[in-house]
């Protein structure tokens, strides 16, 4: 049996096969399960890796499950839009994998850490399976796999509320989920056939039928609210809140770009260009949208002063740069929507693992926690520089390439009145970061940071009454720049989602050589 | 008219169960009412879906010799899918609703939103880690102490 052709299937089957693995080995010492996520996850990317290098040389894998012949059996089709989503994803899954083993021990009861990590490996299995697979009703079955190990993930924060906010979380998805499998139910009403690409073959037929216009209505509004297009986001907020540090980063960086990615498989792949253009004027409806999310989300970050919450109305806003380059509908734009799914996943991702860090050190999650950090934390407080630059669209950096994508797609559309929207919102992105960035390097920390770095965290060891460190010595760094600075573990995988932010923003022509390909496949229906 | 009800009934029955799940997810302040309502909005789903399977003259999709015609078997597998996706679903919002019960103490959704203002109350705090914040705090009291006595001296 060749591996390499079962590849594909792959993908899938190892972290599902872990997830049933980790509370095995995890029941010995609950640090192999850690081990065993980052093998599984370090293996997704290299499978991924090696599936955009077959599609860049060959062409568009299809793989049959089970040796059964689409329609009839489910179809794992993979082009370049694929292979570029997995990639993006699975690389962000194994970085973050390396930065969870300290910031989950610290956050997360030692009791619950091998289940944390088994439910981890779905979300991963889920992730990946609505990226990979060309059946429709598979993916709406991946989405719900995805979407209960996320609920599950984000109400094990340490805080009360984050129950609420997965409780919430739990019911606007599952209203959305089941709006998708009406969508699907109507689409086989009139086709028979589950199979995306044979979808796309038989609906031309019955575009102008009320039937199918539900179906894409549904699809939309079931798909607008998994990737948290305004004014479908109000989960967003209090679930990147609320949760563990690890899972705010790994879903702010991914789960949101797989809805993007999904929304863009059903408008251009199912449904072809024409109707998205002459038969129902979704285009127009998705761009007033997207700019009003671009606009809203960075003017309401302006006022937050807890970090996360800051950070999740602007991931609304950059969500927004996503779906109006979906909705722009020519190569430009397209390229720039599918660039920011990669860039906006290692900007933000960096951006929540140094949040991550910043409440390992010091459990202070207001931005005034921040003043000063610049001569404690400083590999830290680079790596939160070099994201916020990116964030704000400085040259050089990852932000700057997507956005000017995204200004030539508008130029190209003749809609030259959104470039003024997307300076005005790099302009308040600038706001927000640029008044933490100061508050980092030119100021003095706030009096209740010494007390906090002594004190935090529960006392689970020592005995009662044991003295905290001394607060006189903490303040004086001896000689070594590293003393304050979080662990190892948790720098090194930040470090390298920023540096990647400048190496892909200096070196563009990598991610968009294949972003290009991807938008022109998406055009050309082919 | 009449055809438009009466010919397809089926339809009308799986609107009106989907919207009377969908009103009870929204408006009910419960919790508990909420996913009640969840489950009735996808159990509606479900009808749809076995509704469309009917083939007229058809039979039920299992292998019998008497059986002319049968009905279509894919939608009752997919929806197999979708109710163990909503079995699931359920299980996952009951067990959130323990856990809220027991760390707000009320699952009406008005009080609740009412006491989240208070972040400071975590979900696992225990009388342990309360003593142990009486006692650090008494040390750090100690300490502030001390140092305001050798100010003093020195002055």
């Amino acid at each position: 049996m060749n591996i390499a052709e079962h590849l594909p299937i792959l993908v899938i089957v190892i972290p599902l096969m872990s997830a049933v693995i980790i509370p095995v080995a995890g029941r010995v010492n609950s640090i192999y399960s850690w081990y065993i996520a980052v093998a599984v996850t370090l293996s997704s990317f290299l499978v991924s890796l090696s599936l955009l290098n077959t599609v860049m040389d060959t062409g568009r894998i299809s793989y049959w499950l089970g040796n059964w012949e689409p329609p009839w059996g489910i179809e794992y089709s993979i082009d370049y839009l694929n292979a570029y989503v997995l990639v993006v994803v699975s690389f962000i899954f194994f970085i973050v994998s390396l930065y969870a083993r300290k910031s989950v021990e610290k956050e997360i009861d030692s009791s619950k850490i091998t289940a944390f990590y088994s439910i981890f490996m779905l979300f991963v299995t889920g992730l990946m399976g609505i990226v990979i697979t060309g059946d429709i009703f598979n993916l709406y079955v991946f989405i719900e796999i995805a979407s209960l190990a996320g609920y599950a993930l984000i109400a094990v924060g340490k805080k009360r509320n984050a129950l609420m906010a997965s409780y919430n979380y739990l019911i606007l998805g599952t209203i959305a989920a089941t709006f998708i499998v009406l969508g699907i139910g109507y689409l086989y009403m009139v086709t028979g056939t589950l199979n995306m690409i044979d979808l796309r073959d038989k609906l031309p037929m019955v575009y102008e039928s009320k039937v199918v216009l539900t179906a894409f209505a549904f699809f939309t509004v079931g798909l607008s609210l998994k990737l948290a297009l305004f004014p479908l986001h109000a989960w967003l907020p209090n679930a990147y809140t609320y949760a563990p540090s690890v899972v705010s980063a790994i879903m702010a960086a991914t789960a949101t770009k797989v809805g993007a990615y999904a929304l863009l498989r059903v408008m251009f792949t199912v449904f072809k260009l024409e109707f998205d253009l002459q038969v129902v004027p979704v285009t127009k409806i998705l761009i007033a949208l997207a700019l009003v999310a671009i606009v809203a989300g960075s003017v309401i970050a302006i006022a937050q002063t807890n970090i996360r919450r800051m950070l999740a109305y602007s991931s609304v806003g950059q969500i927004g740069y996503i779906v109006l380059g979906a909705a722009l509908v020519n190569q430009s734009s397209i390229t720039g929507s599918l660039l920011h799914i990669l860039n906006h996943g290692l900007m933000k991702g960096s951006l929540f693992l140094v949040v991550g860090a910043v409440i390992y050190k010091t459990g202070v999650e207001d931005i005034s926690g921040l003043r000063g950090m610049g001569k404690k934390m400083p590999f830290s407080m680079a790596a939160f520089t070099i994201a916020g630059l990116s964030m704000i669209g400085v040259p050089l950096t990852v932000g700057f390439v997507s956005k000017w994508y995204l200004a030539l797609g508008a130029l190209s559309a003749d809609m030259w009145f959104i470039i003024p929207i997307i300076l005005a919102s790099s302009l308040l992105t600038a706001v927000y970061f640029w008044r933490i960035i100061e508050g980092i390097y030119f100021a003095e920390p706030v009096g209740a940071y010494p007390a906090a770095v002594a004190g935090y965290g529960k006392r689970k060891s020592g005995p009662k009454g044991s003295k905290p460190p001394k607060s006189k010595n903490s303040n004086e760094n001896n000689g070594s720049f590293l003393k304050d600075d979080a662990p190892l573990g948790l720098i090194m995988p930040t470090l390298v989602l920023a540096a990647l932010c400048i190496v892909f923003g200096v070196g563009a022509f990598i991610p968009v050589s294949v972003a290009e390909q991807a938008a022109r496949m998406l055009l050309g229906g082919v | 008219m009449i055809e438009l009800i009466a010919g397809k009934y089926n339809y009308w029955i799986y609107v009106t169960l989907m919207m009377t799940g969908f009103y009870a997810m929204i408006a009910k302040g419960n919790l508990i009412k909420k996913i009640i309502g969840m489950n009735i909005f996808q159990t509606a789903v479900f009808l749809f879906y076995i509704s469309i399977a009917k083939v007229e003259g058809g039979t039920a999709p299992i292998l019998w010799e008497q059986a002319v015609r049968y009905d279509n078997p894919v939608p009752h597998v997919l929806m197999l899918t979708a109710i163990v996706v909503g079995v699931s679903t359920t299980a996952v919002a009951l067990a959130l609703v323990i856990r809220i019960y027991k760390a707000y103490g009320t699952i009406e959704e008005e009080l609740i939103l009412e006491m989240g203002e208070d972040e400071t109350l975590d979900t696992e705090r225990t009388l342990q880690d309360l003593e142990v914040e009486i006692e650090d705090a008494d040390i750090r009291l100690q300490e502030i102490e001390q140092v305001t006595k050798g100010s003093d001296k020195e002055n």
